[in-house]
């Protein structure tokens, strides 16, 4: 692997774990467990973008792996694991695609992390009634996928230059 | 941001709308036959209330505190009441069966007779 390539792994996936430091430090808005705002998306989807597909694929595992051992207990990385890949599968397919812009990608990958997480905590819990979540999350998704989105579109026009590899 | 984007926020925040509909629905639909909620003052019964009626209710007490109750969509709730600590207000609705609410200083206690099961295995109350 070229070393540009190794350094902007280490830079993206320590990117990526502040992002989730700095969500684990806001008070949790609600009762499901595992439930973030998505900050952490913002430096997978300008990996997507800006790197490659594979490459936001390892950036995403690392991070939910690196995050789950350190931050919160790695009994929840099934929960986060099913989340980023669900999340990760979506963005592709949708990008492939080409029917939205970064905005829909975010907002597309935000929901799908939403529903990977809630699918599997219904399986784990047995418990059905956990789907009432979904609603409440997609707002949040919605809403948090927009703004990364923006974000993200803002930030890979500047950078563009910097990530040929 | 393209034209698509908009329809997908669009489409997201109508099944956003639908969703929460639909759970409010089934909510009213999930009161079993013949539910009530008990009031008990002092210890002693005093009404009690279908909970499929959706009813709202002032229980005044002889020495001029008051507990005001509310029913709907199946679900009691305290809404407000006259004593310091309001717990009994802030105490989520109930409608399980054996649920129930307390305001101590008033010696009120809502409870839900003939509900339904309740998921959980037990409450911490």
């Amino acid at each position: 692997m070229k070393s540009n390539k190794i350094a902007l792994y280490g830079l993206f996936i320590a990117l990526a774990f502040i992002f989730s430091y700095i969500e684990f430090l806001l008070p949790i808005p609600f009762p499901v467990p595992g439930i973030k705002l998505g900050l952490a998306n913002l430096v997978i989807i300008i990996a997507l973008y800006g790197i490659g597909v594979k490459e936001s694929f390892v950036l995403s595992m690392v991070r939910i792996l690196l995050v789950g051992f350190t931050f919160r207990d790695p009994s929840t990385l099934i929960f986060s694991f099913a989340g980023g890949i669900l999340s990760w599968l979506t963005m592709v397919g949708f990008m492939k695609l080409r029917l939205f812009s970064m905005v829909g990608i975010s907002i597309i990958g935000g929901i799908a992390h939403n529903i990977g997480q809630i699918i599997v905590a219904i399986i784990y819990v047995n418990n059905t009634s956990l789907i009432y979540y979904l609603p409440l999350l997609m707002i949040a998704g919605v809403v948090s996928g927009t703004l990364i989105g923006i974000l993200g579109a803002t930030i890979i026009k500047r950078l563009n230059k910097f990530l040929n590899l | 941001m393209k034209k698509n984007d908009f329809y997908l926020i669009g489409a997201l925040l109508l099944i956003i709308a639908l969703s929460f509909l639909a759970i409010q629905i089934s909510r009213k639909d999930k009161v079993k036959e013949g539910s009530r909620v008990l009031v008990t003052i002092n210890g002693e019964e005093d009404k009690s209330f279908y909970l499929n009626e959706d009813t709202t209710y002032k229980i005044l007490h002889e020495n001029g505190e008051w507990n005001t109750l509310e029913i709907k969509d199946g679900y009691v709730r305290m809404v407000d009441a006259s004593c310091p600590d309001k717990l009994c207000v802030k105490h989520r609705e109930i409608h399980d069966d054996n649920e129930s609410i307390t305001c101590l200083p008033n010696r009120v206690v809502l409870r839900v007779i003939g509900g339904q099961k309740s998921e959980l295995d037990g409450i911490a109350n």
